[in-house]
């Protein structure tokens, strides 16, 4: 089921239901009383759900017995940068209005500004090398090395968040939670595999 | 030949904002029979539903030159955490909020302390209308049309004494009406407080309404302060408690963290907040932001009160 093309167009499909749901609330007047704050949080909160989404699709596939999640993975990723730049549009934009001087201000010296701005500028190589001809000439192994940069993401879009709320931080511990799990799983994989099991060679545990 | 039928308009193109105001008014007239009617629309023209103040007076405290934002702007984005930390929450989550029977309680150093009724706040002074701007720590601000009258006619009522150097405020505060009060990451009461010659300065705003008619329960019914030289945070809602005291008081914003929100907090462009600038401000309904002005533009009133203070300190 997962395999065909259906499958893939219907994915594509969910994933842009964001931008639909926030076009019909700019058409319907409901993007509250500061319209601008909406967006930037609206994109905000995406890009980090995306970046959530695109962490947890290896453990998914080993939970459920789905492996052919894998071919979701890029497209999801994707969306996340997809997301990550509308919100970083939002911001230069419509809030500081094309301001370089306030913005690279904010950038130095606003701390959740400045983790924000990590988190986006480290899904810049993984967006760029994202097809099968960058993993090919990359090599796999260093392809993987490279990518794991969304781990770097994650936290700093967590940290981004945790730093921008005044006193309610339940949202940003939750997607904190979300992050610690799907990276504490890697780290268990990690150090099981890493035991040495002399007798069995476990050779080529692709993932 | 092309005819644009008017079903191609939206309502939003064909009503400016002065008449959704116009809108208010007349719903405001509607007949008491039609009031079961009206329980049935949505809870945003449910929260239009206001006393209308008889006689309100023009005041000389006015901004004359300013836009007022819509009523529908000021009423469904709150920062009122004992309601939800989402701006949108208190306008739904604070409709049922009990604001009859009310008292406010002004007790400490002074000689005659005592509890008013809200119909005796209502008579001390005649109301005024006072177009203020209102500038949030956030760095967005509206223009909004205040009624009441200076806290100074309440406070000169129990005579403060010498020892009366402060004044401490406190909000109404019943978890089974603000259920969602725990989760905001704030201790309450919220508590505020100010120093006696700015509580006393005839700008430090009473308020009991705005838009000519009493204040829904989002921005705080049913009596308030406004300081419209100070972040909004200061200006206390829903106010039960006033205290005369001799030390500085416990402020919420300030307690919670100091390093970013001072006792003080008075609107100024050159203090940043540490996680954002406040030289520029986002006017609600404006899409540039505009400069942000010391004392939120009220400098010839207030600035003598800090003669001498360094600013940059005591933000
Ligand atoms: C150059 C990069 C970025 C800049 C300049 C930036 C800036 C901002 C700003 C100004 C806000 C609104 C703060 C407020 O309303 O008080 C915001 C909110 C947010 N941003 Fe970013 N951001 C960046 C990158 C990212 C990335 C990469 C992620 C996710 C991984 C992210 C996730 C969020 C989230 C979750 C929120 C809060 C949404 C909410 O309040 O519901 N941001 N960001």
């Amino acid at each position: 089921m997962l395999k065909t093309r259906w499958a893939k167009a219907l994915a594509f499909a969910a994933c842009l239901a964001p931008i639909f749901l926030l076009a019909w609330r700019a058409y319907t007047q409901h993007l509250t009383a500061n319209p601008i704050e909406f967006i930037t949080r609206f994109t905000g909160t995406w890009t980090l759900r995306f970046v959530v989404f695109t962490l947890a699709v290896t453990p998914l596939r080993k939970l459920l017995g789905m492996p052919d999640l894998i071919r979701f993975r890029r497209m999801i990723g994707l969306f996340a940068f997809f997301y990550g730049t509308l919100h970083l549009i939002t911001y230069i934009w419509l809030d500081k209005f094309f301001d370089t001087g306030e913005i690279w201000r904010d950038v130095l010296k606003r701390p959740f500004i400045t983790a924000g701005f990590t988190a986006f500028v480290l899904m810049l190589p993984l967006a760029a090398t994202s097809t099968a001809g960058w993993i090919r000439r990359m090599g796999g192994k260093r392809w993987q090395l490279l990518h794991r940069l969304v781990y770097v993401t994650g936290i700093a879009g967590v940290i981004h968040y945790y730093w921008l709320v005044k006193s309610d931080i339940r949202e940003p511990a939750f997607y904190g939670a979300l992050v610690g799990v799907l990276l504490l799983y890697r780290a268990a994989v990690a150090i099981r595999n890493r035991k040495p099991k002399p007798a069995v060679k476990r050779a080529a545990a692709t993932s | 030949m092309l005819i644009k039928k008017p079903a191609d308009l939206r309502y939003s193109e064909i009503t400016p904002k002065a008449l959704y105001l116009n809108r208010r008014n007349f719903l405001a007239g509607v007949p008491a029979a039609f009031l079961g009617a009206r329980e049935l629309m949505s809870p945003s023209a449910r929260a239009l539903a206001g006393t209308k103040f008889p006689n309100v007076q023009k005041s000389k405290y006015t901004v004359g030159d300013e836009k007022i934002n819509s009523y529908q702007e000021v009423t469904t984005y709150n920062n009122f955490y004992e309601f939800g930390t989402d701006k949108s929450q208190p306008a739904e989550t604070a409709k049922n909020f009990k604001t009859s029977p009310w008292s406010v309680s002004v007790e400490g150093a002074c000689a005659k302390p005592r509890k008013f009724t809200m119909d005796e706040i209502l008579a001390l002074a005649p109301l005024e209308e006072r177009i203020y701007r209102h500038r949030c720590v956030e760095a967005w601000s509206i223009v909004v049309p205040w009624v009441g009258y200076s806290l100074s006619v309440l406070l000169n009522q129990v005579q403060p004494t010498s020892k009366a150097n402060y004044v401490a405020f406190e909000t109404y505060y019943d978890v089974k009406q603000m259920p969602l009060g725990p989760r905001g990451g704030l201790p309450f009461p919220y508590v505020e407080g100010l120093r006696m010659d700015e509580a006393m300065h005839p700008l430090a705003l009473l308020s009991v309404g705005m838009f000519g008619e009493s204040l829904p329960p989002q921005d705080g019914a049913p009596v308030r302060m406004v300081l419209p030289w100070k972040y909004g945070f200061k200006s206390i809602k829903s106010l039960v408690k006033i205290k005369l005291v001799s030390s500085m008081p416990t402020a919420t914003w300030n307690a919670a963290n100091p390093s970013e929100y001072g006792f003080y907090s008075n609107v100024n462009p050159k203090v940043d907040h540490p996680r954002w600038s406040q030289s520029s401000e986002r006017r609600l309904g404006e899409f540039r932001k505009r400069p942000t002005l010391m004392f939120n533009g009220y400098g010839d009133q207030v600035a003598s009160l800090y003669n001498g203070m360094d600013l940059k300190k005591n933000y």
